[in-house]
């Protein structure tokens, strides 16, 4: 393992024992000072930007919420809010999608990705100013385009439903995020180039110029019928593996070896991940449209390169793992762990779930029905929400200096999020299996399909609740750690009674001893 | 920068000649990468089957198939994608025994690009919450039906989870003689939705245009391509 590396930063890796710690000189010390130092600086220029997309995301994960409760609502229970047009289950439903891809997960993985791009190349963000007012630009956008839905101009492009006036403004903003990205890389004084800056330099290559080319296509270009289908499917299965999956992968590639202060296991598994993430996932898109009237050869390259998607995806979970091995134990005092452990193993889940989907036999069963459904959400709430909410656990206290008010809440956050989603992918993966089953059946009377799936959607309608609580929950406690509730940061936030104590009466900068400096490290 | 190498090995002179440590490779790599998705996926299918045309159904070409939706049909096609209809219903029949589509009666023949080359956008679906409509036209031709569906979709179909459309009906005063183009039958619509004495429900413009395109969606020509074997 000699080419293991850990991400740069303040902490560095730890040494493995209390042993190692006691024999730590004072020039480590002053060492490990001076580089706490910079790094705090670093964030220093990444606060506004960062902190007003992740402000903006939360924004939106409670509105898209709002929409997901009414949408799962309309579907067991029809004549919930049905006097008006702009409540309708076809509107609600895309007004749901757009607001968490593009409000919620998309600015929550800006926010991400500009405070890892920093922070690994240790340099200050480039335009920090411009960028935060993008973010204004977005928000508009994007609020004009679900209010568009919701009044009837959805495009009806699953992914694309954004009306004409609302796409352009968040690419604008986006162009500004990615050349804030690469001219933060360009100005980089650490030469090391970490796994995690891999996938975020791609992903802000990616998906501009996706969004754009989809977007084009779409509006200006003759493009119709299958062919838009096709477009359709490669732009939205992109959507995310180009983007969403890679800023995910590079948080977990970050966070994990920085809180329990280890390097990553292995350095040619990152390589191998990521290549084959590249070569394999923007190829999936036609495993959409199997049994569809599409070319036969198209769906078949789409379903080789969804099950190649085994090993990159197996490469990451081998690496992620085994840099956690013997270190399960920090799962319980850290709320950013937990969040990002529970993460990459959605994402390990869904990827292979995903892999299976795509084969003929088992997509005759899954498509049109619910079990598609369960599938995205393990993938963009079990994987990528989580690992939003861990990386702000992290970053946020980090940036306003303050520590999360409550732990209890924090706590209460992760168990409501956790359990509705694992109810929400359950009771939409055995209901949709069974629905499909039925689907096959042409025996089975249509209406008989449909009152079996009743109790699954009105379990989903539970974990809507469930998770939506959480959203709130975690919601005060950002907008408390902004307005100066909780107490100043001396130390991280921890489930570790001892651990807390053992923080009091320590500054950020000045570490008095070196076991405070190893628990800032590990957690 | 002497932090992020103690990890107990000596990493530093093969990790340097690692290409991962330069932007330009990664750069390259991922544009090549994605361009060939693009090529593949998005191109490839536009040069294959985009430029196809209808195809004459009567000799010497006078009447063709498919034909594009105009007027009251188009109104109709916007009205069905402004309330996200496909988020329920699919238009695509697939081939046996790839699924049961033909076999439950929503199709004679799997549906094939030359069906679609006039739907901007693509209305194929991804979910079947409810039944497909390729053919609703031809399986169910009654716009009185459709009417009475839309309303309160129970009135028709006991046990349905479609949402109501009454948003797209008025209730109107009866001066002179009723509509004929009014909701007769209120047979399973509950009391307080039907019309009170001396009023009477009338489809708007949308939901006339909404039915009209219901109604012209028919893909049960015979196509000489019908028969490709493949899901």
């Amino acid at each position: 393992m000699s080419l293991t590396v850990s991400p740069p930063g303040r902490s560095g890796p730890a040494p493995a024992s209390e042993r190692a710690a006691a024999s730590r000189t004072e020039f480590q010390d002053e060492q490990r000072l001076r580089a706490a130092r910079r790094t705090a600086a670093i964030d220093a220029s990444t606060r506004l930007p960062v902190l007003v997309y992740f402000a903006s995301a939360l924004f939106w994960l409670i509105m898209g919420s709002v929409l997901a409760i009414l949408a799962s609502i309309k579907l067991h229970a029809p004549w919930f809010f049905d006097e008006a047009s702009w409540l309708t289950f076809g509107r609600v439903r895309p007004a749901h999608l757009n607001t968490m891809a593009y409000g919620w997960a998309s600015m929550g993985s800006v926010a991400t990705a500009l405070w890892l791009t920093a922070r690994l190349t240790r340099a200050p963000l480039a335009y920090p100013r411009l960028v935060a007012g993008s973010a204004i630009l977005w928000n508009l956008g994007l609020l004009a385009g679900a209010i568009g839905i919701l009044t009837g101009s959805s495009t009806s492009v699953e992914w694309l439903e954004l009306p004409p006036w609302s796409a352009p403004p968040i690419a604008a903003a986006f162009v500004i995020v990615s050349v804030s990205a690469f001219v933060t890389f360009a100005r980089r004084t650490e030469k090391h180039v970490y796994v995690s800056l891999w996938y975020i330099l791609a992903a802000v290559l990616w998906f501009p110029w996706l969004y754009t080319a989809a977007n084009l296509m779409m509006f200006s270009q003759p493009v119709s019928g299958v062919p838009l289908a096709t477009l359709n499917w490669w732009y939205a299965h992109n959507a995310l593996g180009l983007w969403f999956t890679p800023v995910g992968l590079a948080a977990a590639y970050y966070l994990i070896p920085k809180v329990i202060g280890r390097p990553i296991y292995s350095y040619a598994l990152s390589v191998i991940g990521f290549w084959s993430l590249a070569l394999f996932y923007n190829w999936n898109g036609g495993h959409h449209l199997i049994g569809g009237p599409v070319p036969a050869w198209l769906v078949t390259v789409s379903i080789v390169a969804s099950v190649s998607m085994i090993i990159p995806v197996i490469a990451v979970a081998i690496n992620h793992h085994m840099t956690m091995t013997s270190h399960f134990s920090v799962l319980k005092r850290s709320p950013t762990l937990r969040f990002v452990v529970f993460a990459a193993v959605a994402y390990t889940l869904t990827s292979l779930q995903g892999s299976m989907e795509a084969l003929r036999e088992v997509n005759r069963i899954t498509h049109f029905t619910h079990y598609t459904i369960g599938h995205a959400h393990l993938g963009l709430y079990g994987f990528v929400t989580m690992m939003l909410f861990g990386t702000m656990y992290y970053a946020v206290p980090r940036l306003t200096g303050r520590e999360w008010a409550s732990a209890t809440a924090a706590r209460l956050h992760f168990w409501t999020c956790a359990l509705g989603v694992v109810l929400y992918v359950g009771a939409l993966s055995i209901g949709g299996w069974i629905q499909g089953m039925m689907l096959n059946d042409a025996e089975t009377p249509f209406m008989k399909i449909v009152e079996t799936t009743i109790p699954y959607l009105q379990a989903r309608s539970v974990a809507a609740g469930l998770m939506t609580t959480g959203h709130v929950i975690f919601l005060g406690l950002f907008i408390m750690n902004l307005t100066g509730f909780g107490p100043r940061r001396q130390g991280p936030l921890t489930w570790d009674e001892r651990a807390d104590s053992a923080h009091r009466g320590h500054q950020l900068t000045r570490p008095s001893s070196s076991s405070m400096s190893l628990k800032e490290t590990r957690v | 920068m002497s932090d992020h190498h103690a990890n107990g090995s000596a990493p530093a002179t093969s990790e340097r000649l690692s290409l991962m440590n330069y932007a330009p490779p990664i750069v390259l790599g991922v544009a090549l990468t994605f361009l060939s998705s693009w090529l593949g996926l998005v191109l490839a299918p536009l040069v294959q089957i985009g430029d196809q045309g209808p195809i004459p159904t009567l000799e010497g070409g006078l009447d063709q198939y498919p034909n594009p939706s105009v007027g009251r049909l188009e109104l109709g096609r916007q009205v069905y994608i402004e309330n996200g209809c496909l988020y329920c219903h699919s238009q695509q029949i697939r081939p046996e025994p790839f699924g049961a589509d033909i076999a439950r009666g929503w199709g004679p023949r799997r549906t094939t690009p030359t069906d679609y080359i006039y739907d901007k956008p693509h209305l194929l679906g991804t979910s079947r919450t409810g039944p497909d409509l390729t053919n609703i036209g031809a399986r169910q031709p009654s716009a009185e039906w459709h009417h009475r569906h839309l309303y309160w979709p129970p009135s028709t179909s006991p046990g349905s989870i479609m949402p109501s459309f009454r948003f797209l009906y008025e209730t109107r005063k009866i001066v002179g003689e009723p509509s004929d183009r009014r909701i007769v039958d209120f047979e399973g619509v509950p009391e307080h939705l039907q019309p009170p004495p001396g009023y009477q429900i009338v489809p708007s413009e949308k939901a006339t245009a909404l039915v009209a395109y219901l109604i012209s969606l028919d893909r049960t020509q015979d196509l000489p391509v019908a028969g490709a074997p493949t899901p």
